[in-house]
């Protein structure tokens, strides 16, 4: 069966950083390594996760493919179109295509811009509306969608309550009907009560509309509530990819373990994962397999050289040295 | 008595003129040695509660109206400030969601931990630093006699919330108030901060007071929890009994609420409608604007509390699994 080309194909992506002063000589200066060498594909339709904890670079790869922060290395096909090495005046049109939500529903909407203002701007950037009245029936139709009353559109984001200002950031991403959104940390700010009934509309608008999402978490709850595909990130590289079922069921890297078994419970008698060492820093990166200091099945091999890509089936790919022994000795 | 008894606490803000209730009338008591959790949304006062016990609201907006705390027998309320000053920092500490902005940035850790042992011991420098060193040895810091040196940002989000412990612990209070104490952390890093203040508890008995959000790191530390909306206590029961008989409908909501990592869910059960604004007058039951199983006479009375069992109390007029 051949599938139909991704939406997304991402090959060896690499974002590196320059950090510190350098002084006169330029000592001192170090280079960090926020994504290195990652790789994925995001189909129509699909929900990708991004999931790993501060610092393992999850929010870099949404900045990186947006062409917020540039790329060092790698390629990153959308449609067919590599877009990192696109010049500005060629990715401005994509860029409706290509839409982003972040996590601060407070710092995200301009607070002297009214709902309607903060709706419009989109539309006149692209061009999507001949003029205002046409615009109010869009914005209209986008707020009801997101299970606001179209009366707020001549209200303020003060006016707002944490949940409604990130319905609102949903709108105004939603209302150019875009390909693939990138959605970083998107709930994370929310009250359990509130962050369900923004996940369920998540859930029903992607359903409906069939955009793609790379959702950038690091909740496991939550990724598995809403992911067709989950990704792990340990230091800028991806441990391990599969479906969700298979992540969250049968994880296969000592990281997913190590993560899963770290999550309180409500019901009693969750296995613990042994945790070695602390989390690693990104600009001094242990050698070998960067998980190595904490993982409790490593070996010499784990310390000297960085493991390879197992594939595990045929949607399922986790990069440890000691994956027989992680999986019991039967893979 | 127990360490800590608060009865009828209220805590009101001032606004425009008008003093707006945040907390309303809440009671509870914690041994020593025991856990109490509480837990709730933004705004429904828990961390004024924290606040209040440990006499930080003073000077602010924010007033306590009514009710009694009593810590260790004495009236904290009515305590002169210099006694009040002896007891808190030393018997009664607290550690807070933020480690960044709780540690002074411009000051090495070490020092900051041997201040607040010599604000409350007379001890030398020298003195003060042997155990300043034996606290974060305690906490479990790497190299404490090298980390002492550190100044916060050399440090990670974990190891700075293990310094606040480490700060908190330095004269073996009696009673530790957590205030959200792993939000800000990691997940990994979170399940290790927890089992670093269970093993410490064992150690030394103190009891804690644990605020928090998340109904997981309740259910795996606590041994009571209270659940608070809108500044009253909706229900309050031992860890275990809460999580297998829930009786309020906001409790259960909250529950079905969160999406789990070990089990499939397709859609959540959420809670409808919002959380009403400080000074938005509800009538009757805070919650029946957002419960599905309110009645007419929820919307006309306040319920009162009642008992389940010994141990489990309600504010509900028609809980859940019960013939009231």
């Amino acid at each position: 069966m051949t599938q139909p080309a991704p939406l997304l194909q991402v090959n060896d992506l690499k974002t590196y950083f320059t950090i510190g002063t350098g002084g006169p000589f330029g000592s001192g200066k170090q280079t960090l390594k926020a994504v290195d060498g990652i790789s994925f594909e995001i189909h129509a339709g699909e929900v990708l996760s991004l999931v790993g904890e501060s610092g393992c670079g999850k929010t870099t790869v949404g900045r990186t493919l947006t062409q917020l922060e540039p790329a060092t290395d790698g390629e990153a096909y959308f449609n067919g179109t590599e877009i990192l090495s696109l010049p500005n005046s060629q990715f401005r049109p994509l860029r409706r295509e290509i839409q982003m939500i972040f996590q601060d529903p407070f710092a995200s909407l301009n607070p002297r811009l009214t709902i309607e203002q903060t709706l419009a701007e989109p539309l006149h950037i692209h061009k999507l509306a001949k003029n205002r009245k046409e615009a109010r029936v869009l914005i209209s139709e986008t707020l009801q969608l997101v299970g606001l009353d179209p009366k707020v559109m001549d209200r303020y984001p003060h006016e707002f309550s944490g949940g409604q200002r990130q319905r609102i950031g949903i709108a105004r991403v939603m209302i150019l009907k875009p390909k693939l959104v990138i959605a970083d940390e998107m709930v994370s700010a929310l009250d359990v009560s509130i962050q369900a009934q923004v996940l369920n509309l998540i859930k029903d608008l992607q359903r409906d509309s069939g955009v793609s999402m790379l959702f950038i978490s690091h909740d496991l709850g939550v990724v598995r509530h809403i992911s067709d595909r989950v990704a792990v990130m340990y230091l800028g590289k991806i441990v391990e990819i599969g479906n969700r079922l298979e992540i969250f069921e049968n994880p296969s890297h000592p990281y997913t373990k190590l993560l899963l078994s770290s999550i309180p419970r409500i019901k009693p008698g969750r296995t613990k994962v042994e945790d070695l060492g602390e989390p690693a820093s990104a600009t001094s990166p242990p050698t070998g397999c960067a998980f190595h200091p904490r993982c409790a099945i490593a070996t010499e091999i784990c310390r000297s050289a960085q493991p390879e890509m197992n594939e595990l089936s045929e949607t399922h790919v986790s990069a440890c040295h000691n994956i027989s022994q992680l999986l019991g000795g039967h893979a | 008595m127990a360490l800590l008894e608060v009865s009828n606490l209220s805590i009101a803000v001032a606004a425009g003129g008008k003093l707006l209730p945040v907390v309303q009338g809440i009671s509870f008591q914690v041994e020593a040695g025991k856990t109490l959790g509480i837990v709730g949304e933004s705004g429904c006062g828990k961390s004024l509660t924290s606040l209040a016990i440990m006499g930080l609201l003073e000077g602010s907006q924010v007033r306590i109206i009514g009710g009694t705390i009593h810590f260790n027998g004495q009236n904290m309320l009515t305590l002169s400030d210099k006694k009040r000053r002896e007891i808190m920092g030393a018997e009664m500490a607290m550690i807070f969601q933020e480690p960044m902005t709780s540690l002074n940035p411009v000051y090495r850790v070490g020092d900051q931990i041997i201040e607040a042992i010599r604000q409350h011991k007379k001890q030398t420098k020298q003195q003060a630093r042997a155990r300043a060193i034996e606290l974060l040895t305690l906490v479990r810091i790497p190299d404490a006699e090298k980390r002492i040196e550190s100044y916060p940002h050399q440090l990670s989000g974990g190891m700075r919330q293990r310094v606040m412990i480490a700060m908190a612990l330095a004269c073996d209070p009696k009673l530790l108030i957590a205030d959200e104490p792993t939000t800000a952390l990691d997940v990994t890093v979170q399940a290790r901060i927890l089992e670093l203040l269970k093993e410490l508890q064992q150690q030394t008995g103190m009891a804690i007071v644990l605020i928090s959000h998340d109904l997981g790191v309740i259910a795996e530390t606590c041994d009571s929890v209270a659940v608070m909306y809108r500044g009253k206590f909706v229900e309050v029961a031992p860890s275990a009994e809460l999580f297998s008989t829930v009786a309020h409908p906001y409790t259960s909501g909250l529950l079905s609420s969160i999406p789990v990592s070990d089990h499939e869910i397709d859609r959540l059960d959420a809670i409808p409608g919002r959380v009403p604004m400080l000074g938005e007058d509800v009538i009757g039951c805070a919650f029946h604007p957002r419960c599905n199983l309110a009645q007419e006479c929820c919307s006309l009375k306040d319920p009162e509390e009642v008992s389940l069992t010994q141990t489990h109390f309600t504010r509900c007029h028609f809980p859940i699994g019960s013939n009231l």
